[in-house]
């Protein structure tokens, strides 16, 4: 490990300490067993790898690896392409459907999507993080066309959504969807289960939460992802995080009475 | 008392605005039982969950409600404060925080339901305008003011009030006239009548506001010699960097008080902790008169 070494933990971006370091902790015991694995490493056999491809070069200088090295990518496209109610044109419309991003990390994936779809400009993709880049690691919704929150301390976005969840109702705006995607380390943070608990105990209906399962999280989810969420009321969908089909007929499942969450597992992250 | 002013101003609020939004976190939810039942929608109680609380106040906001959201101090802005941090001031959107239990209000029951430390908390971020009102006839003025308009605004409540109320638009008001040019106190919110109580028979000026932030500078160097005295009811010195940049191009002495920064470890009345921090008139006498000597 070197000083450009960057953390595996998802919050922690700073170089990693130098080698010589003393180690601060005993080692962690292995995870515990993740749910069964759904996940296929399929390469994102639906993305548009012909369009994507070349944004995220572009994003990340990254020649090797391939579209399906971002974890979300599939279910951001699903999203985009075939779920979401919004566009360019409707970023500002109170009837849009909003997806709120709350594992901002990783959001490389987010701006490819973004750009592919027409939300910002490809020249912006190009000094992602620089000193005049309105992209960042971590998105900001000031900066970005069509970015609902900003985000990158994990734990917002769910509560966030439920509150947009309620504004929406209260103003009568019954055909909206609030989607919000967290990851499956991110559930680590308690303030997701102040969330979860409420939307599910008060059946709020317009709001979707998507888990991303790359089983990063530290102590894992014994029992499962989708009964932390079906204990508290909500209906849930396990899907592979790599079938576009699949989670697409997992983003349609939601029920009138409930919240719904659709966690779409992929291979664990190396 | 200042807590049934405010929950009868949202009350009506509530039904005069459609955009007034209220968000809780069990404290008061009964209290508010009226309001829920006449707007479902609007009167939100997420149970024990503050940083929901808060959460979903900057959802609201970002479909273009103005929630207030309502707890104790120690719970609204110690326990949630990096979702006061993001889920509103970074997501550009603001909304109506208003506490109860201000700094030793709540002395009976320690040190956990304290907070002297939230105005100092709010001086991390940017834009708050804070209200510390004296008198509950104070609140709904304060209140309604601030669902004018969709900046963050902070409403400190406390059952320290002073026997008058008295009206400002946000800026310092004599309360007392001393020689001019001589020395002045300014008392915030419910410090004000102990402070008169202290100064009685010094030659000083007593100026008074219920709005901390934006601190009014100008009012002060209009008022301010070379001697003043900042008494507030929360932590000791958190007006202290206004005051030195209101005085910054004028040699001036300054003596900041207010509530301590140790957890005493005690329980007692409001008025003990008061006298334990030296802000009762005989504590505040004996500093001020000290400092003038």
């Amino acid at each position: 490990m070197t000083a450009t070494t960057t953390n595996a933990n998802a919050q922690d971006h700073l170089p990693a300490p130098p080698a010589t370091a003393p180690p601060a902790a005993p080692p962690v015991p292995p995870a515990a067993p993740g749910p069964p694995a759904t996940a296929s490493r399929r390469t994102g056999s639906g993305l548009p790898t012909a369009r994507l491809h070349p944004l995220l070069r572009r994003l990340t200088g990254d020649e090797k690896h391939e579209a399906s090295a971002h974890s979300t990518l599939d279910v951001l496209w699903v999203l985009y392409d075939r779920v979401l109610r919004v566009s360019p044109d409707t970023v500002d419309d109170p009837e849009r459907d909003r997806f709120l991003l709350s594992k901002g990390h990783g959001s490389a994936g987010y701006y490819a999507v973004l750009a592919a779809k027409g939300f910002v400009p490809e020249e912006w993709l190009d000094d992602m993080a620089g000193a005049d880049s309105r992209l960042g690691h971590h998105p900001d919704r000031l900066l970005i066309p069509g970015v609902e929150i900003g985000s990158g301390s994990l734990g917002h976005g769910l509560g966030l959504g439920v509150g947009t969840a309620l504004g929406l109702r209260a103003q009568g705006l019954l055909d909206p969807r609030v989607y919000v995607l967290v990851g499956d380390a991110e559930l680590d943070e308690g303030s997701n289960h102040e969330a979860i608990a409420y939307a599910g105990a008060t059946g709020l209906a317009n709001l979707t939460a998507i888990v991303l399962d790359n089983q990063s999280a530290t102590h894992g989810w014994p029992g499962g992802i989708a009964s932390r969420f079906t204990v508290n009321g909500w209906s849930a969908s396990t899907v592979d995080g790599r079938d576009h089909d699949a989670i697409h007929t997992a983003l349609r499942a939601h029920r009138p009475d409930r919240p719904h969450v659709v966690v779409a597992v992929v291979e664990p992250k190396e | 008392m200042m807590r049934e002013a405010f929950i009868e101003t949202t009350t009506d609020l509530l039904t005069e605005d459609p955009r007034a939004a209220l968000v809780l976190a069990d404290i008061s939810a009964a209290a508010f039982d009226p309001a829920r039942r006449a707007h479902p929608d609007r009167v939100i109680n997420v149970g024990i969950r503050e940083q929901l609380m808060i959460g979903v106040a900057g959802g609201l906001a970002l479909t273009g409600l103005r929630p207030i959201a309502h707890s104790y101090a120690t719970f609204v802005l110690d326990r949630a404060y990096e979702q006061v941090k993001l889920d509103l001031d970074h997501q550009g959107v603001g909304a109506v925080l208003v506490s109860v239990g201000a700094s030793y209000d709540g002395s009976t029951m320690g040190r956990t339901h304290m907070s002297p430390g939230d105005v100092a908390l709010l001086d991390t971020l940017d834009g708050w305008t804070v209200h510390v009102p004296g008198h509950p006839d104070e609140v709904p003025g304060l209140l309604r003011a601030a669902m004018r308009h969709d900046d963050p605004v902070y409403l400190r409540l406390s059952t320290q009030v002073n026997a008058a109320s008295y009206g400002t638009d946000g800026r310092l008001r004599t309360v007392r006239r001393g020689t001019p040019g001589g020395a002045l106190v300014v008392a915030v919110g419910p410090m004000l009548d102990p402070v008169l109580a202290a100064v009685e028979g010094l030659d000083v000026t007593v100026a008074y506001t219920h709005t901390p932030r934006p601190f009014d500078g100008e009012g002060l160097r209009a008022l301010a010699g070379t001697e003043v005295v900042l008494v507030e009811p929360y932590l000791a010195g958190t007006s202290s960097r206004q005051l030195a940049e209101a005085l910054a191009d004028r040699p001036h002495r300054a003596l900041a008080l207010g509530v301590g920064r140790a957890d005493l470890h005690r329980y007692g009345t409001p008025a003990d902790h008061a006298r334990w921090h030296g802000l009762d008139p005989a504590g505040l006498r004996r500093s001020i008169g000290e400092f003038l000597s």
